[in-house]
């Protein structure tokens, strides 16, 4: 599904991503951790197609589409989905709104045609009883006067609306509390089926322990430096970072 | 910024100044004009075409004389050129002036001009149940709903009409709240007004369906001078929606209207304006003067509430007032102003507050685009004698790109110590994290900036009659294509 192939980018004149390789096929959960600084939500802006970053090399290869030559749209459209760490605030637009507007925008440019009133309301109801989501919280503005946790929900929400093919969860276990984790850990979880991919940027394990991930990668310094199975992810929280990044840093110095 | 950061969002920039004005188009019907330049035979021609009374035009030579003697105010934060008020027509009204039956004797030609503004008069016939009074240039067309009204003692005319047929309601109130020498434009106004609307509620009747009027200035080169007066008498309850479009013009135009608003003991009135005169092209050519003096009187418990929403004109100077002079009356300003390209806005309210226990809420919402400026301007007034009374005012600006700006000049008098008065100011820009947000969901740049504006003028937007506010979302829009900041 994603083929990322030699990913160098960067803000202006400083490169973050130095040569980034990884393959995420339909059904299967990446997580991807390490430590702060390392790239990690570089990565999923520059998946995204987030413009400040400028890509100097390599591809990123999305169900036979070259994801560089799309606009940040068209690739939501193509179905990427990012949770963002820090979703924004759009005063006086109310979350159904919001999520009407997506859903037939990302319709009508793909030639399906609009959901009815009725049928959207119909999913959304569905949707929040998934994620455990109050009554009244359609009527409320995007992410305005949200506590932390209601923010990554209202994400995670977002995503069970959209249906993408590939979710990337860029920091999503950051501010919660253990009851708000465990609502959106399952929320994702039940999302999760074998035509969908997630990749979970994460920089600590506790939310591994709620999303399985079948890959685990660490990115350090711009570079995966190592990948395995769920296990490394255990071996990451009990030993640290250290001494799998001291062995990468005498390798490229 | 990154270099090819810098340059989409110039080409951005770029693309709002090439966005052009939707609604330029001219309606070829033929006029009746009288030469240009303004003097007392122009005045006398004006009144005689009209048939007018002797006392309309002592009042008019009056107010001409009175024009003389003041001069053009500078003070407003714009810049334009002033008119040659002798190079303006100062009356034209279609020749073909039909007594209708029914509205399919329109003319064809200005009903494929509505057509193309995307206002079926028969719809709006049938659906809308909206009475609509047309001043097509200077001289109302077409008038429906009339018998509706009329049944329930409701006169909704033009004010020519008004002046022929309730002399004695049009002598009472006439310049009552507007004074001929309230200002130059004010005094030009009362000189040369071609047309307008008249409305009158009669004691507690509550007016069964919105009053509309369409304006559209259709002749190159004449000022229209409307004069609206409307009256809601004791008790009673009306809403009254304003719309104007108009083609597009190479020269400047010049629109200087006065409205006047009479709200009795605990009458409600509630005055609904969507403007879009051209604004002149992308390097500021052309485009509509727009000077207008819009005030309104509220007696005991009576309340006034403007909403307005402006995205049109080259220059914009206008104040919708409201002056609180009966005990425990309200007075409302919900406001917003777009400019972009080479746009000038100097907008605001002016709330006096004169009777105990009033109460005033100001939300002003400016949008700035291009290379625009656009200001806010209000005035609160409490005086000695208004105890007790109260003003919310809250006026936010938002900036897209780095070329346009934004002022706010608030004016605060309060001259009694048991009043009460708030202001709040925000200045924002739409951020890229908002509109990458946007992206991200599938939204893509244009439809996000017109989502994030209509949320941030929801409060005002809400305050419009419904059909009125989709009309109103749907100019935001066209004013703003390819604004990016």
């Amino acid at each position: 599904m994603l083929k990322v192939k030699n990913l160098k980018a960067g803000i202006e004149d400083s490169q973050i991503l130095k040569g980034i390789n990884l393959e995420v096929n339909a059904g299967e959960v990446h997580a991807i951790m390490g430590p702060n600084g390392s790239g990690k939500s570089t990565l999923a802006s520059v998946i995204a197609g987030k413009e400040e970053y400028e890509v100097v090399e390599g591809n990123i290869d999305f169900e036979g589409d070259d994801l560089l030559e799309l606009s940040p749209e068209e690739r939501a459209q193509k179905g990427v989905f990012l949770s963002f760490q820090y979703p924004v605030e759009i005063p006086g637009i109310s979350v159904s709104n919001f999520i009407k507007t997506s859903i037939s925008e990302q319709r009508k440019a793909t030639g399906m045609k609009p959901m009815t009133t009725k049928d959207l309301l119909k999913m959304m109801r569905d949707k929040m009883e998934l994620l455990n989501i109050k009554n009244g919280y359609l009527s409320r503005n995007m992410n305005e006067g949200f506590s932390g946790g209601e923010k990554k929900r209202n994400e995670i929400f977002q995503m069970a609306m959209l249906e993408p093919k590939l979710s990337i969860l860029d920091e999503t276990d950051s501010g919660l509390d253990i009851d708000a984790l465990r609502i959106v850990a399952n929320g994702v979880n039940k999302l999760k089926n074998k035509n969908n991919a997630t990749i979970v940027i994460t920089h600590y394990q506790r939310l591994l322990d709620y999303i399985v991930p079948d890959f685990v990668h660490v990115l350090h310094n711009g570079r995966i430096i190592k990948s395995g199975g769920k296990e490394l992810a255990l071996e990451l929280e009990e030993k640290g970072y250290d001494w799998i990044t001291k062995e990468a840093d005498k390798k490229w110095d | 910024m990154s270099e090819k950061k810098k340059q989409s969002e110039d080409e951005l920039l770029e693309k709002v100044t090439s966005t052009e004005y939707k609604y330029g188009f001219t309606t070829d019907i033929e006029s009746d004009t009288i030469p240009k330049g303004l003097s007392e035979e122009v005045v006398r021609i004006i009144s005689s075409k009209k048939n007018e009374p002797e006392w309309m035009l002592e009042y008019r030579l009056n107010a001409y004389k009175t024009w003389l003697e003041m001069e053009e105010p500078n003070w407003a934060n714009v810049n334009y050129e002033k008119p040659n008020y002798q190079d303006v027509i100062y009356y034209s009204a279609p020749k073909q002036k039909p007594v209708l039956d029914s509205l399919d004797d329109l003319d064809p030609e200005m009903k494929k001009t509505f057509d193309k503004l995307g206002i079926s008069l028969e719809e709006q016939k049938k659906l809308a149940n909206v009475a609509v009074d047309i001043v097509m240039d200077s001289v109302s067309v077409a008038t429906s709903f009339k018998e509706t009204l009329s049944e329930k003692g409701i006169i909704f005319c033009s004010i020519s009409d008004a002046i022929q047929e309730h002399p004695e309601l049009v002598k009472k109130y006439l310049g009552s709240v507007v004074p001929t020498r309230d200002n130059f434009f004010s005094a030009l106004n009362s000189a040369v007004f071609s047309d307008g609307s008249f409305c009158y509620i009669p004691k507690g009747v509550k007016c069964p369906m919105e009053l509309s009027t369409y304006f559209r200035i259709n002749e190159a080169g004449t000022g229209q001078f409307e004069r609206t007066l409307l009256i809601a008498d004791e008790g009673s309850q009306v809403s009254y929606l304003e719309g104007c479009t108009a083609p597009m013009r190479d020269e400047n135009q010049l629109h200087a209207a006065v409205v006047e608003l009479v709200a009795m003991d605990d009458a409600d009135i509630k005055y609904s304006t969507v403007q879009n005169w051209y604004p002149g092209n992308d390097e500021g050519v052309g485009g509509v003067f727009n000077f207008v003096t819009k005030r309104g009187i509220c007696y005991k418990n009576a309340k006034i509430s403007w909403t307005q929403v402006e995205t049109g004109s080259a220059v914009t100077w206008k104040y919708p007032s409201c002056i609180l002079k009966g005990d425990n009356s309200i007075g409302e300003f919900f406001s917003v102003a777009v400019t972009n390209n080479f746009q000038q806005a100097d907008t605001g309210t002016k709330m006096i507050h004169l009777g105990k226990n009033t109460k005033s809420t100001i939300i002003a919402k400016g949008i700035c685009a291009g290379k625009s400026n656009g200001n806010y301007r209000g005035l609160v007034r409490i005086s000695k004698g208004a105890a007790n009374s109260r003003n919310f005012s809250q006026c936010d600006s938002l900036l897209m790109g780095d070329k346009c700006g934004s002022h706010t000049f608030p004016y605060i008098e309060v001259k009694n110590n048991s009043s009460k008065i708030e202001h709040e100011a925000t200045t924002s820009k739409i951020g890229e994290d908002q509109l990458f947000y946007c992206n991200q969901r599938g939204i893509g740049t244009e439809e996000a900036i017109a989502l994030i504006v209509n949320g941030y003028c929801k409060d005002v937007l809400n305050q419009l009659p419904m059909e009125f506010a989709v009309e109103a979302q749907k100019l935001l829009e066209i004013s703003l294509e390819g604004s990016v900041g």
